[in-house]
């Protein structure tokens, strides 16, 4: 059976992984070829590495850390970040990522979505999205440029709508972002998840929220996404990986050995 | 553990042009062994053990290899070779992956491949499941003197597809995923794993071990 993944996400900074609450107050956690080694040691199914000084900068950024990684690592990994282009993606791939995440950029170009499915397959391209619960009028919207407060924005989108658009285009997978839930530790927005898990034909990973084993319980049972993706709480060691897949076999999810 | 003689083998990965070059040479240089990545006919055929490694789809990887006049001398090779996910997928007969996905019912737009092995590659037919298959599945086989020794039924492997060859007679290994379908396949010198050895961790390793030890 397919096993549920569990996916530690390192914010990259300047080659260093940090961490924010709510995106900001980055504080750093380590180096990022032994962290990401210790995460494939201790049972990650998948690595995400996201490059924020990537999405809000204009500069080029140095990926060479992503060849560095490949180099080491022999689980699969996905890099989100300041990709824009089909040559961006391409370059990271070559570099020996599995997988690419496109986020902001999709947002301004749909056609880039389209472009890299054509290019490189299905397979490598995932779709990150921001998606912020307003109460006020009861939907979930799509937000853009997240990484950076200064320019981050409300689209036009609700991420419903933006989710069948981006499968369509051809994502092959789509990694949900809770904004109302990251970085407090309160667990996964279900509803939110179980509501996109129904518009969603290809795998999804709940990201934002994870505070405590159970969590990720109540999201593979309760929203049924295929993984789920957790950063402060793997960094932190409040739950270490051997555990929570251990607490998650006992409960009957068909977790990896 | 590769011993010494294993160690010196020329070792070519086939630069198809696709994007898990990289991966497969990396995990290869983890297991202490000397790669080439190479496109060149004679360097391939000279090789000890030779792998095709491929993502992508499978049109625009038979017009790489087209275009580089790859497939004569792939054919030609009687030193073991093992195809990687896409690579395993045009080691067969043909496949019904076409450049669009939305392009149905065309059987004249499949996909002819290099015919090493019999077999037809076709879309999974998962019924409520998601495609691609993507993530940790389980094998099972009856081999343990090739690729599989030493691996035991219900070791999961790493795998991202959404176009699979059925359980036939060259079916090596098998995985389920709404349906069964070839987690490998052999057939005389060429060997084929559906899913990504070079991201399977520990088991992933002792497969290449395998296949380099043959």
């Amino acid at each position: 059976m397919l096993a549920r993944r569990i996916i530690p996400c390192l914010d990259v900074r300047d080659g260093k992984v940090v961490k924010g609450v709510k995106f900001r107050n980055h504080e750093i956690i380590g180096d990022i070829v032994p962290l990401a080694e210790q995460y494939a040691k201790q049972g990650a199914d998948e690595l995400v590495f996201y490059d924020i000084t990537a999405s809000s900068d204009q500069r080029v950024v140095d990926k060479s850390w992503v060849s560095r990684i490949a180099q080491v690592i022999d689980i699969p990994f996905c890099v989100a970040g300041g990709i824009k282009s089909v040559e961006d993606a391409g370059r990271i791939l070559e570099m020996g990522a599995d997988k690419i995440s496109v986020n902001s950029p999709a947002l301004a170009n749909p056609d880039l979505i389209t472009d890299l499915h054509d290019t490189f397959g299905q397979q490598c391209v995932v779709i990150g999205i921001d998606s912020f619960f307003n109460e006020q009028t009861n939907t979930y919207q799509v937000h853009q440029f997240t990484g950076d407060e200064s320019r981050t924005k409300v689209t036009g989108w609700q991420t419903k709508d933006w989710v069948e658009e981006v499968q369509k285009r051809g994502a092959g997978e789509i990694v949900l972002n809770c904004m109302n839930q990251d970085g407090v530790r309160k667990g996964y927005d279900i509803d939110q998840l179980a509501t996109i898990r129904e518009a969603c034909d290809v795998p999804l990973i709940a990201s934002g929220g994870a505070g405590e084993t159970h969590h990720f319980y109540d999201v593979f049972k309760q929203a049924d996404v295929d993984g789920a993706l957790a950063a402060s709480v793997f960094h932190k060691g409040i739950i270490p990986i051997p555990e929570l897949k251990d607490f998650l076999r006992a409960q009957g999810v068909c977790i990896r050995d | 553990m590769i011993g010494a003689a294993a160690k010196k083998q020329h070792i070519v990965v086939i630069n198809t042009g696709c994007a898990n070059i990289s991966s497969v040479k990396f995990a290869l240089e983890r297991l202490g062994v000397n790669v080439t990545v190479s496109d060149d006919l004679a360097i391939i055929a000279k090789a000890d053990k030779v792998f095709l490694p491929g993502v992508g789809s499978a049109n625009a990887a038979m017009s790489s290899i087209a275009q580089k006049q790859l497939s004569p001398c792939i054919q030609s090779l009687t030193q073991p070779v093992l195809g990687v996910c896409l690579g395993m997928q045009l080691m067969v007969s043909e496949s019904e992956e076409r450049v669009h996905q939305g392009q149905n019912n065309n059987i004249a737009e499949n996909t002819p491949c290099l015919n090493l092995i019999p077999g037809k590659v076709k879309r999974m037919q998962v019924g409520d499941l998601r495609l691609p298959h993507m993530g940790w599945n389980t094998i099972t086989t009856e081999d343990n003197s090739t690729l599989f020794k030493g691996i035991p039924n219900g070791t999961y492997f790493y795998f991202v597809h959404s176009f699979a060859v059925d359980v036939y007679e060259h079916t090596l290994a098998s995985c389920e995923y709404g349906n069964p379908f070839s987690a490998s396949l052999h057939k005389d010198n060429f060997f084929g794993v559906q899913f990504h050895p070079e991201r399977s961790g520990s088991a992933g390793a002792a497969l290449l071990e395998n296949f380099i030890s043959l």
